[in-house]
């Protein structure tokens, strides 16, 4: 093979030969391996199964107190909103031809997104910072003040993947021409 | 030049769209000659003091003319922020099909972060036979590949869902779209090296910056045409695109073209983030939203004239516009001067590439009456363009990304324009 093939059809060529040591030769092979423990760090993200929730738990009223300290600034008293994002009420708005009120309560499909997008992203000024005990926390309150669990509910690895969100089934997956 | 005279001139619409034999040929120069000369005749020439004197000295980076200052992206930020929300492209101040780097569209969700390319890494992991973390210097031996794309984020021109036409120009609305030359390493060699585990059907892209950008797609995605970029028109990835490299998913929504790239991790399904569930989803009357809604549908926009660029009396004049799919190719755009009625093809300027952006042009004889100009794309799948009317009555108002109704510029008598519904 000349290089100039071996360049320009270097992805496809490599496809199909994935068993084969010539291809392997054609390949820089530069990445380094790393363990689980390595990448843990990185490896932030949680399935909607749950796969990826760390050990911890909190409850809403814990929750409440790191609300109050970190998030009602831009997100208002009891997720009201403003500045930024609302994050309670709106069920029963999306249908129809009035402006929808899309929050926790009302469009998130999973619960589980609240525990990863709040742990990578927020608070805001300094994301990354909260413990997991206190983004169970925060998750448990979200959810209480929707009404979606009670107030006496603690969110923890096991708990938070059997929350039944009110928007579960909102969603179609899209089909061109559909 | 073989003269050109005005009885062979061929309309191809109403209100005086033209052949577009008329620029390919250089016909449009044959028929100003007769028709266009002011007889007053131009003023005397004079010796500017440049033609006399040296002039300015080289420097490491060249940037545009003073006299181009105006030719700037706008922006806005999240309440509280100074570089959350987006910045938008000055399509009316721009020709040819690529953006500059330093006016492509940006839209970042917690600013641009600073990140040193000595410590960047990036991991590809889960569902491979052996992880790997790869530097900057790694990446920058592999095999490399370039390819033209547009990238277009999925709320631009949303504006057009508002019940009323704003008083807003291409760029305010159609200024999130823009379009580089991309190089960078196919993501299936990464992949091949790291080996993928039969389980795998998507893959998750994660972001350094503080908002951990990330989204999933399908791994025939991965596979096909996805691509590691580290250079963006020739030079490094621009730290507002991505700096010091991203993932580009050719014809995919923008945010999937994930910035700060530092983690690809193959999954069973898909991860569920934020952005594409609470965010980029397309909300319908039903109430039920769609999701996973990844390549963009063909559209165009027409950039010449449009509004702040006022049409200066009657005589002949380019339309020219940029179209895109992110389906494949750009086949064909028609455009039309009389508000939809008629159509004239356009002439697709040369090279028209897949899910890039590409320019037509229009010769338009202006007579000087109010119309209503629009333009209308077709890709090489037979898609077509939809009214405002339709894409409203297929998905409602309320869906705010994937907007790809056509635009009309209202031309008034005194030759300023703006955006209308028609």
């Amino acid at each position: 093979m000349s290089m100039r093939k071996i360049f320009v059809a270097a992805a496809p060529a490599l496809l199909l030969a994935l068993a084969s040591p010539v291809a392997a030769q054609q390949s820089p092979n530069l990445g380094k391996p790393i363990s689980p423990e390595d990448l843990a760090s990185w490896d932030i993200s949680i399935g909607p199964d749950g796969a990826g929730l760390p050990p911890g738990s909190g409850t809403v009223k814990q929750g409440e107190a790191v609300y109050m300290a970190k998030c009602q600034a831009c997100h208002g008293e009891k997720g009201a909103g403003t500045p930024n994002d609302r994050l309670v009420g709106g069920q029963g708005s999306l249908p129809g031809d009035k402006p929808p009120v899309k929050t926790v309560g009302s469009y998130w499909p999973y619960a589980t997104t609240l525990f990863d997008y709040i742990r990578r992203a927020m608070p805001f000024n300094e994301s990354k910072s909260l413990t997991n005990d206190e983004v169970y926390g925060v998750v448990a309150y979200l959810l209480n003040l929707n009404g979606v669990i009670p107030e006496g509910e603690t969110m923890n690895a096991q708990s938070l993947p059997k929350v039944a969100m009110p928007n579960r089934d909102g969603f179609i997956t899209f089909t061109r021409g559909k | 030049m073989k003269g050109t005279s005005r009885s062979e001139i061929e309309h191809v619409a109403s209100n005086g769209l033209l052949h577009r034999r008329m620029f390919l040929a250089g016909g449009a120069a044959a028929m100003g000659a007769g028709a266009m000369v002011d007889q007053a005749g131009a003023a005397p020439l004079v010796v500017e003091p440049w033609m006399k004197i040296p002039g300015a000295p080289f420097n490491g980076y060249g940037q545009p003319s003073k006299y181009e200052e105006k030719v700037a992206r706008t922006w806005a930020s999240a309440p509280g922020t100074s570089g959350t929300g987006s910045s938008r492209t000055p399509h009316h101040l721009l020709n040819g099909m690529i953006t500059p780097s330093g006016l492509h569209y940006e839209r970042s969700h917690s600013g641009i972060p600073d990140i040193s390319p000595d410590t960047h890494r990036l991991v590809i992991h889960g569902l491979v036979k052996r992880p790997l973390v790869f530097t900057l210097d790694d990446l920058g031996r592999y095999p490399m590949q370039s390819r033209i794309a547009f990238v277009e984020c999925a709320g631009n021109s949303g504006a057009l869902f508002a019940k009323e036409p704003a008083a807003a120009n291409v760029q305010a609305i159609h200024g999130l779209l823009s379009c580089s030359e991309w190089t960078g390493v196919m993501l299936s060699v990464l992949l091949q090296e790291a080996g993928v585990e039969p389980a795998a059907k998507w893959v998750l892209a994660e972001g350094a910056d503080a908002a951990g950008m990330s989204r999933s797609f399908p791994i025939e995605k991965a596979l096909d045409d996805a691509m590691i970029c580290l250079y963006q028109n020739g030079e490094r990835v621009r730290p507002a695109n991505g700096y010091p490299v991203r993932l580009l998913l050719p014809g995919f929504e923008g945010n999937m073209n994930v910035k700060w790239l530092r983690r690809i991790k193959l999954t069973e399904g898909p991860t569920m983030t934020k952005d594409e569930t609470s965010k980029y989803t397309i909300l319908l009357p039903s109430g039920k939203a769609l999701q996973f809604v990844f390549p963009l549908e063909a559209k165009s926009i027409i950039t010449h004239p449009s509004p702040g660029l006022t049409v200066r009396g009657p005589g002949l004049y380019e339309i020219s516009g940029l179209a895109w799919s992110g389906y494949g190719k750009v086949t064909k755009v028609e455009v039309s001067a009389d508000g939809g009625k008629s159509w004239g093809q356009a002439a697709l300027q040369e090279p028209v590439l897949s899910k890039a952006a590409t320019r037509f042009r229009m010769a338009w004889q202006w007579d000087g009456g109010p119309t209503v100009l629009q333009s209308r794309a077709t890709d090489e799948t037979g898609y077509v363009q939809p009214t405002r009317s339709q894409l409203i009555a297929l998905r409602g108002d309320r869906g705010i990304y994937h907007n790809n109704m056509i635009q009309s510029w209202a031309v008034a008598g005194n030759g300023e324009v703006k955006n209308v519904y028609a």
